[in-house]
């Protein structure tokens, strides 16, 4: 059952960040970058797409991926608080618009560091469609990578304003990281068990991908946080996912079963 | 008395699925580009494998449903499984496909992908690339320059040629 509801994590995590990074289809700061999310989020989704299309083959009682990612409610989702934040800080200073470039970049960064380094060790786990799917989503995470950690430089080491808001960007999510490396029962068990990765071994490295990176961007990196650690990966989440489950959720509720 | 010749229905299939063009990129084959790995008889017909580019990659409903349609008309049934690993890669990509993309106006891939990456504790291999020159399609000049890293489809990028100012797709490798 844990593999199970390991699956469901990482699911979603992807469909989450998926649908947050879709919100800026036809609103991107230039053409380029619209597509670039478009195209970052239907990675995103596709695998989640996997990931939950094997979980429902697991739960069986006619789970569907469609049932995992539309007819579950908040409690049930497992993915880090970090991705279901909305594309800004508190809407004052720089952050003044709903859609910070600056904050969708350094979110990106920041979780596709992870990521890279939690699908390497997956693509060996001891489950062999689980190490399929993270063989596959390494490719397309070393890629969503080195598209945010360019911008992440660009931005940085660019003109006073866009330093300062990725700066303000960095302030505010980083402190939201302290979750990757709390292990949950689930993370634990599956980690025991050679399917999972023991997520706090990864810390050394993700500090040197994002150190390396910050130094690049002559960004400062905020202190350990040392705080509260959330706990959207326990189903425990901030006040934000509603409201985005809301949006992706509505149609295929509202109509259950609609194909076009 | 007409002879009736024992026809393998996986050489068949081969055969069939051969006129069958990815959607997006119709000048390539589903075998050209890797996507179709294998057919292989089971107990009640055949079974063709396919697998997908990108895991997202909305072409793959498309692709599934071609494949099928196909080998109807030529009288096979067969099932469509979709098969994750090998993850595919553009290594597989023939050489006549990439002449055949290039004639269409995408640049094909430029290096392989396989072995490219170092040591499992060397992080950096996550955000190096290895430098390759992409020439344009249309004049052949190596002055070009990436105008971003996603364009109009999951598998490529957006270039420009310097010389003839002609923009054009890149075929990432993958």
């Amino acid at each position: 059952m844990s593999t199970t509801d390991y699956l469901l994590h990482l699911a979603d995590n992807a469909v989450v960040l998926g649908q947050r990074n879709a919100e800026w289809c036809g609103h991107g700061p230039v053409i380029e970058e619209d597509i670039a999310m478009a195209n970052v989020s239907l990675d995103l989704i596709g695998q989640a797409r996997l990931l939950y299309q094997e979980a429902a083959g697991r739960i069986g009682r006619g789970a569907t991926e469609d049932s995992l990612a539309y007819f579950r409610d908040v409690p049930d989702f497992r993915n880090y608080t970090l991705l279901e934040l909305p594309h800004h800080a508190a809407l004052v200073g720089y952050a003044k618009t709903d859609l910070d470039y600056g904050t969708t970049i350094v979110r990106n960064f920041l979780y596709s560091a992870l990521m890279v380094l939690l699908w390497d060790g997956l693509q060996h786990s001891k489950d062999t469609q689980l190490a399929a799917i993270a063989a596959k989503s390494l490719k397309e995470a070393s890629y969503h990578l080195r598209h945010s950690r360019d911008w992440l430089i660009r931005l940085g080491d660019g003109t006073e304003e866009s330093h300062a808001r990725v700066q303000a960007a960095l302030e505010h999510l980083m402190p939201y990281t302290a979750e990757f490396w709390t292990s949950t029962p689930v993370e634990a068990e599956v980690a025991a068990g050679g399917v999972g990765v023991d997520v706090a071994a990864l810390k050394p490295q993700w500090d040197r991908l994002v150190d390396d990176a910050l130094a690049e961007a002559t960004l400062v990196r905020p202190a350990e946080p040392g705080g509260h650690v959330t706990s959207g990966k326990t189903g425990v989440h901030s006040e934000h996912l509603g409201f985005l489950l809301a949006e992706m959720q509505s149609l295929a509720r509202a109509h259950p079963g609609a194909t076009w | 008395m007409a002879v009736v010749t024992p026809v393998d229905p996986v050489a068949a299939a081969w055969a069939a699925l051969e006129s069958v063009a990815d959607p997006e990129i119709p000048v390539v084959s589903l075998r050209e580009l890797g996507i179709l790995r294998d057919i292989r008889r089971v107990a009640d017909g055949i079974e063709v494998v396919i697998t997908p580019t990108y895991s997202g990659c909305p072409a793959m409903g498309q692709i599934e449903d071609d494949v099928r349609s196909t080998l109807e008309s030529h009288g096979l049934r067969a099932t469509v499984v979709t098969q994750l690993a090998p993850a595919w890669t553009t290594d597989w990509m023939s050489d006549p496909a990439k002449a055949k993309l290039r004639a269409y106006g995408i640049a094909p891939p430029q290096r392989r992908c396989t072995g490219a990456q170092g040591g499992s504790e060397n992080v950096l291999r996550f955000v190096r690339e290895a430098a390759g020159v992409v020439s344009c399609p249309r004049c052949g000049s190596a002055r070009t320059v990436e105008t971003s890293r996603f364009g109009s489809t999951a598998c490529k990028a957006l270039y420009k040629c310097l010389d003839c100012l002609e923009p054009f797709d890149y075929f990432k490798p993958y």
